[in-house]
C-alpha cells in the first residue's frame, strides 16, 4: 500500500510543482492520474521513486517513509517501484533481453550485472516475462530494432522484472498510435490485475484513461482537484482539471475497466 | 480584395546596414593591409626553388635501400610508440573522460578532470615532446610519453562531450531499477558511448603515428629521427623515401580506422 502525505515540491527555479498532495493506493488498485501539462503528473510519480527530491511532505510503502531514506540507500527502495516510461527510455544499444535483465540491477552485485552473468533464476523470469509481453522471438535483438509497441513491452517487462510492490507508469502511451495506445493499456491493467499490483498511470488521454482505470485523480497547478470513479468525470470536473474546453466530445466511459472487470479484459485481450 | 504585391527577403544576418556594410568593408580593408605587410624575398625565393626542385628529385627516386637500417629501426620504434602509446592513453582517457562529464561527476572531480584534460591540450604535442626529450633523453620514451598525454588529453574531452550528450532518459530509467553508480555507468552510459569511443580510439590510432613522424624530429625516437638525419644529411632521396612510407602507413591506418567506425556505428 501506497500513502501520500501532504507532499510538496518546489524547485530550484521556485516553480512550485506540487502542493500538499495526499494519495492513498491500495493493493492492486490501479488509479490514473490526469492533468493539462506543468500539473506535477510527472514530478509526482517521480517523487515517489525519488528520481525527483521531494521538498516536503511524507511518502509511506508499505509502511516504510521512502522520503526519509538516505541516499545510500535508495536503490534498495527504487528496486521494489517498477516504472514505465513515455519515451520506453530502453538502453538503445542493449539486447532487448539485456533490457529486461537490466530491472534485477537492484538485486545483482556489480561484478555479475557486468558479466552479464545474472542468476539462473533472474533469466527464467526474464524468459516467462517476454513470453507474456509477446516478445518471445526477439530475445536478442537490439532495443533500437523494434517497433514502438514493441519497446514498450520490453519496458513493461523491464518493471516487472524488478518483481515490484508497485507500478508508476508515465504516459505509457504518448508515443503510440491510437490502437498499440490501446493495447499497451489493456496489457498493463491485465497484468496489475493478474498480479494485484497496485499502479499509478499519468495519462493526458482522458478517454483511454475512463476506459481503463477504476479511479481517476485530477491534478491541477500541483494539487488534486478531483478523486473519483471515471463517471464521475462531468463537464464540470474537466473544468476544474483542465480549464474550459468544449468537453461534449468525450464519450461515457463503458464499462471495460480491467480492475474492475479483468475476466472481460482477458478475453478481449487474446489478440495481443 | 487587395492587389497590392506582398514582398519577401530574408531577413540579413546583421540587421543594422549601416554595421553590415562596415564589417564587409572594414574586413577587406583589413586583408589587403595584411597582404602588403607581407615581405617577399623574391631572390630567396628563387634559390629555395633550385633547392626544392632537389627535393621534388628525390622523390622520384625515392632510395629505399642505403638507409634501408635505419629505416626499418626507425619505423619500429614508431610503430611500437604509437601502439603502446594508443593503449595506454585509451586506458587513462575512459576514467579521466568519465569524472570530466558535468552530468555523472561530482563538482570537485569534474573539476580536477577538466583542468587536467584542458592543460594536456594547451600544449602542442612537439612542445610537450620537447619537454619530455629535455627530461628523459632522446628516444621512444619521450615519444611514448608525448602521444599518451596527448591522447588523454584529446579522447578525455572528446569522450566526456560525448558522456554529457547521452540521453538522459535511458539513465534515469536505469536509475530507476535500483541500479547502483557502477551499475548505471556500464548500462545506461557505456552502452550509449561506446560505438563512439571505439570509433575514436581507432581515429586517435592513426593520428598518434602520424604525429610520431612529427615529434621524431625534436628527438622524441621514431621513424620522424630517420627522416630527420635524412634531412640533415642532405640525403633528398633517402627522406623522400622516408616520406613514402609514411603516407603509404597512413593512408593504410586511415582506411582501417575508417572501416571500424563504419562498423561499430
Amino acid at each position: 500500500m501506497l500513502r501520500i502525505e501532504a507532499l510538496g515540491k518546489t524547485y530550484r527555479t521556485g516553480d512550485r510543482a506540487l502542493d500538499g498532495i495526499s494519495l492513498t493506493v491500495a493493493p492492486g488498485e490501479v488509479v490514473g492520474l490526469i492533468g493539462p501539462s506543468g500539473a506535477g503528473k510527472s514530478t509526482l510519480i517521480r517523487c515517489i521513486n525519488r528520481l525527483v527530491e521531494p521538498s516536503a511532505g511524507e511518502i509511506l510503502l508499505g509502511g516504510e517513509a521512502i522520503t526519509a531514506v538516505a541516499t545510500r540507500h535508495l536503490p534498495a527502495v527504487r528496486r521494489r517501484i517498477g516504472m514505465i516510461f513515455q519515451e520506453y527510455a530502453l538502453v538503445e544499444r542493449l539486447t532487448v533481453m539485456e533490457n529486461v535483465l537490466s530491472g534485477r540491477l537492484g538485486y545483482v552485485p556489480f561484478w555479475r550485472s557486468f558479466l552479464r552473468r545474472f542468476p539462473q533464476r533472474d533469466i527464467d523470469a526474464a524468459f516467462a516475462l517476454l513470453d507474456r509481453v509477446g516478445l518471445a522471438a526477439h530475445v536478442d535483438k537490439r532495443a533500437d530494432a523494434l517497433s514502438g509497441g514493441q519497446r514498450q513491452r520490453v519496458g513493461i517487462a523491464r518493471a516487472l522484472a524488478q518483481e515490484p510492490e508497485l507500478l508508476l507508469v508515465d504516459e505509457p502511451t504518448a508515443s503510440l498510435d491510437p490502437k498499440t495506445s490501446q493495447q499497451i493499456m489493456q496489457l498493463i491493467c491485465e497484468i496489475c490485475a493478474e498480479r494485484a499490483l497496485p499502479a499509478i498511470v499519468n495519462i493526458h488521454d482522458v478517454a483511454l484513461a475512463q476506459r481503463f482505470v477504476s479511479r481517476i485523480v485530477g491534478l491541477h497547478g500541483g494539487r488534486v482537484v478531483y478523486d473519483g470513479t471515471p463517471d464521475g468525470l462531468s463537464t464540470t470536473v474537466l473544468e476544474r482539471i483542465y480549464g474550459v474546453a468544449d468537453w461534449s466530445a468525450l464519450a461515457q466511459p463503458d464499462g471495460e475497466r480491467c480492475d474492475a472487470a479483468p475476466a472481460a479484459l482477458l478475453a478481449t485481450g487474446a489478440g495481443l | 480584395m487587395s492587389s497590392a504585391v506582398r514582398q519577401w527577403r530574408r531577413p540579413p544576418l546583421i540587421a543594422d546596414a549601416r554595421l553590415r556594410w562596415a564589417l564587409g568593408l572594414g574586413a577587406l580593408l583589413y586583408l589587403g593591409l595584411a597582404l602588403a605587410s607581407l615581405e617577399v624575398n623574391w631572390a630567396r625565393v628563387s634559390e629555395g626553388l633550385v633547392r626544392g626542385w632537389r627535393f621534388v628529385e628525390g622523390f622520384l627516386q625515392p632510395d629505399f635501400s642505403s638507409r634501408s637500417d635505419d629505416i626499418l629501426l626507425g619505423l619500429q620504434e614508431s610503430i611500437t610508440m604509437t601502439i603502446t602509446a594508443t593503449v595506454a592513453g585509451v586506458a587513462l582517457s575512459i576514467p579521466f573522460g568519465i569524472g570530466a562529464a558535468r552530468n555523472i561527476a561530482p563538482a570537485p572531480v569534474y573539476y580536477c578532470c577538466r583542468a587536467l584534460i584542458a592543460f594536456a591540450r594547451t600544449f602542442q604535442e612537439v612542445l610537450i615532446a620537447i619537454f619530455f626529450v629535455a627530461m628523459f633523453g632522446f628516444g621512444a620514451f619521450a615519444g611514448f610519453l608525448t602521444l599518451t598525454l596527448s591522447t588523454v588529453g584529446f579522447l578525455g574531452k572528446l569522450l566526456a562531450e560525448d558522456i554529457e550528450d547521452i540521453d538522459e532518459t535511458q539513465v534515469e530509467a536505469i536509475r530507476a531499477t535500483g541500479a547502483g553508480w557502477w551499475q548505471v555507468l556500464d548500462y545506461a552510459v557505456r552502452a550509449q558511448v561506446m560505438p563512439r569511443l571505439i570509433g575514436l580510439s581507432v581515429y586517435r590510432f592513426d593520428i598518434n603515428f602520424r604525429e610520431s613522424a612529427v615529434i621524431g624530429i625534436v628527438g622524441a625516437g621514431g621513424i620522424g629521427a630517420t627522416l630527420n638525419t635524412a634531412m640533415d644529411r642532405y640525403e633528398y632521396d633517402s627522406a623522400a623515401a622516408v616520406l613514402l612510407i609514411i603516407i603509404a602507413i597512413v593512408m593504410l591506418t586511415e582506411y582501417i580506422s575508417g572501416f571500424v567506425r563504419r562498423q561499430v556505428q
